[in-house]
């Protein structure tokens, strides 16, 4: 039993609990979280915030949307265009992502294949735009291939893993040696399969969020008028197409019924067909010439040149840039877990009555409806770029996300009937109980954050994405080709480290609602 | 049998059904409880003595050390955080986070206090999932003794302790509430520790009378499944 103790407990300050080193790791975060921002770039540098912010919440309680003047069928065309090329363009681009995402699965098991997926998904579906732009123009091919490519990389790694994950004894009592492709359909591939549509449905609605991004680089989706709308100071007409989208999204699990897909999909090829008028030279020269370090194609080569070329792009782009990237997403690790352990309890039954908590769950829907680089958009209008509207932008998204997950796991929790209320109910009850779980989805989110914040300096912010979108602007394209392969060397670096850490502190659960 | 003359009146249930979807159901429940009692609930598992705790226990959340067979200790947190819970109604809230962070040396001297009459003290900071079942269910007592409260109501508190230990805690208990209430599997220390007996049965209560008037043979019945 109890052995003749040698210490007395008062002595005993050190703490032999499960929870001690997810308790110390978290500690270290928000140190090194707050540290970081120290350096960072916090400067309000607009000359009137409170004057925008209050034209911006005029505009929000008096949203409008613009009708159509003059040859058009109904007085909403414009709006009705918008949504219908947003929605297009997700449906066409997540169907052929699932395609070629599916045939990718079947061979994942190959290094040389996760390779390719892990390159291909790190690069962000606005790269793969900008890129695709310059070949194809903007074009429906250019927005389909932009959110199929990336996914396509996010549907082989997650089908490969959903099925490898089943069981495998049903396949191995009918026979053990011989797989059929019958077989494996029927006694693997099924048992993923209510995961695997669950999967889809949740694409399906990520896809909508990046075809709505899209826009802001110039495809005509809703993000295109909602950006016009905020740059000439429209604020009501932005609300107003804001607040649709947003009602786009919520009303999603109504409308995207997966029966009615064949339907909406061949509504959406007949709307808006993926083709482009482009020339193959254009194409060619695009791959031989354009995206090939410039001192490569001069003749005479000449080893010094190149040597400056890339020295001039690493000092003066990639090291910025990812310091800038790397900066921001440490510092908004801990914001968004804070984020999402302070607004959980909202959603959750734990605390609030069950008809109160769906005011919970509404909040939660809006903040993760809204795609950060729009949120971070916004914010940037009031208070100019610095690190502030990236870390409003990615804590609110990522830790409402975070967030709705929690509040669903803690109201699984069955306490005791004497259990406690309230705030103690939430430090000693229920936030013991989910951390481990809230650590794990901290960390899957972890890695989408970084992609998003080298995508925020298409913005203005420093990120990796403001030297790439420069050097497109510039046209040098064999500068933004190396930058964005660094930026995908940076992001899959993150993914390792994200699983690696996962993997130290056993927190081995798969939420796929979080793989990007 | 009624509570003595001289205590007050703590639960009166006057043909009362007992129980929710998921529990068993008691039917026709007439019973009092008075304070000073020694009361042990016996009769075979499933048959409703849970519920009966339970619902004794929502009748009176604030005076009852409540002692459930789930514990639902919070298994990343420390012995000493879970025994901690039982005191956390009487403190404000700030005090309460303050000593989730840091354990305060006054409550870790006062929680000291309870695990060495359980002869369990070793392992104040470990966490509950490293500990046995056993050591588990003291630190449920421990959190029930710590809460300092007049009645205690135990659903079968000894089940995974050693008889001799068990015996040595059915004690402790009784020196520190003045009424009790347990349900035990283990008749025969039922009839010592206890003055009075519950027995159910089919859904009922099936005996109600004072130990010295029972043997271990005249509630055997109790366990006998019968064909109706």
């Amino acid at each position: 039993m109890t052995q003749p103790k040698t210490h007395s407990p008062l002595f005993h300050s050190r703490m032999n609990t499960s929870a001690s080193s997810l308790r110390k790791f978290s500690l270290w975060a928000a140190i090194v979280g707050l540290g970081v921002l120290w350096f960072g770039d916090t400067a309000i540098i607009t000359r009137d915030p409170g004057d925008i912010f209050r034209q911006l919440f005029f505009g929000a309680i008096t949203p409008s949307i613009s009708t159509c003047e003059q040859s058009c069928y109904t007085a909403f065309d414009p709006l009705i265009n918008a949504l219908l090329t947003t929605i297009s363009f997700a449906l066409q681009g997540v169907t052929l992502g699932a395609v070629l995402g599916a045939g990718l699965s079947l061979v994942f098991q190959h290094r040389i294949v996760r390779l390719f997926c892990a390159v291909i998904r790190a690069i962000h579906e606005l790269f793969w735009a900008l890129l695709f732009i310059q070949i194809f123009g903007l074009t429906p091919l250019t927005g389909v291939l932009a959110i199929a490519i990336p996914y396509a990389g996010t549907f082989a790694r997650v089908y490969y893993e959903l099925v490898d994950e089943t069981d495998p004894t049903p396949v191995q009592s009918v026979s053990p040696k011989h797989i059929t492709l019958s077989l494996w359909v029927y006694g693997r591939l099924m048992q993923a399969w209510p995961q695997i549509m669950q999967y889809n449905r949740y694409r399906t609605e990520c896809a909508i969020r990046s075809s709505a991004v899209l826009g802001f680089i110039g495809l005509p989706t809703i993000g295109f008028h909602l950006e016009s709308a905020f740059r000439q100071g429209d604020y009501s007409e932005s609300a107003g197409l804001l607040y649709t989208f947003i009602f786009l999204i919520a009303t999603l699990r109504w409308w995207l019924r997966s029966r009615l897909l064949p339907i909406y999909l061949l509504m959406s090829f007949l709307w808006l067909p993926p083709i482009a008028n482009f020339k193959l030279s254009t194409l060619w020269r695009f791959l031989t010439v354009d995206i090939i370090p410039a001192p490569l194609r001069q003749s005479p080569f000449q080893g010094d040149q190149l040597r400056v070329w890339f020295e001039n792009i690493v000092l003066h782009a990639a090291i910025p840039g990812t310091i800038e990237t790397l900066g921001i997403g440490l510092v908004a690790f801990p914001l968004t877990g804070l984020v999402a352990l302070l607004l959980f309890p909202l959603a959750s039954t734990q605390f609030f009555k069950r008809h109160l908590t769906r005011y919970g769950e509404f909040l939660l829907m809006i903040s993760r409806s809204i795609p950060e680089y729009i949120l971070a958009f916004i914010v940037l209008l009031i208070l100019g770029p610095s690190w502030i509207p990236a870390l409003f932008a990615l804590s609110l998204h990522n830790g409402a996300i975070i967030a709705h997950l929690l509040a669903n796991i803690s109201n699984n929790i069955r306490l005791r009937p004497d259990a406690t209320r309230g705030i103690n109910r939430y430090g000693y009850e229920v936030l013991p109980r989910l951390y481990r779980q809230f650590l794990a989805l901290l960390f899957y989110r972890w890695e989408i954050i970084l992609r998003e914040t080298a995508i925020l300096g298409i913005l203005g912010l420093h990120t990796l994405g403001f030297y790439i979108d420069s050097a497109f602007e510039t046209f040098r394209f064999d500068q933004a080709f190396i930058l964005i392969i660094i930026t995908a060397i940076m992001n899959i670096g993150a993914d390792q480290l994200s699983r690696t850490l996962r993997n130290r502190f056993k927190l081995n659960n798969t939420p796929y609602e979080l793989s990007s | 049998m009624t509570s003595s003359s001289s205590s007050t009146r703590l639960f009166h249930l006057e043909n009362c059904l007992l129980g929710y979807a998921n529990e068993s159901v008691l039917l026709d429940v007439n019973l009092t409880i008075g304070s000073g009692e020694r009361i042990a609930l016996i009769g075979p598992s499933g048959s409703g003595k849970s519920t009966l705790l339970r619902h004794l226990q929502g009748l009176l959340p604030d005076v009852v050390a409540y002692c459930p067979q789930h514990h639902g200790l919070v298994p990343m947190l420390s012995t000493f955080h879970n025994i901690f819970m039982g005191q956390l109604a009487n403190h404000p809230f700030w005090y309460n986070l303050l000593n989730l962070i840091r354990p305060q040396k006054k409550e870790i001297e006062a929680i000291s206090l309870v695990t060495e009459k359980l002869q369990f003290t070793s392992k104040l900071f470990t966490s509950i999932d490293q500990l046995s079942g056993g050591q588990q269910q003291r630190v449920n007592i421990a959190r029930a003794l710590f809460q300092n409260r007049s009645i205690f109501i135990g659903d079968e508190p000894t089940s995974s302790t050693d008889i001799y230990q068990g015996q040595d805690i059915i004690s402790l208990i009784g020196e520190q509430h003045e009424t009790v209430i347990f349900a035990l599997h283990d008749i025969e220390l039922a009839l010592n520790s206890c003055q009075r007996i519950i027995g159910i049965k089919d859904r009922r209560i099936a005996i109600d009378a004072p130990s010295h008037t029972l043997t271990v043979e005249s509630l055997s019945h109790l366990y006998q499944s019968h064909n109706q």
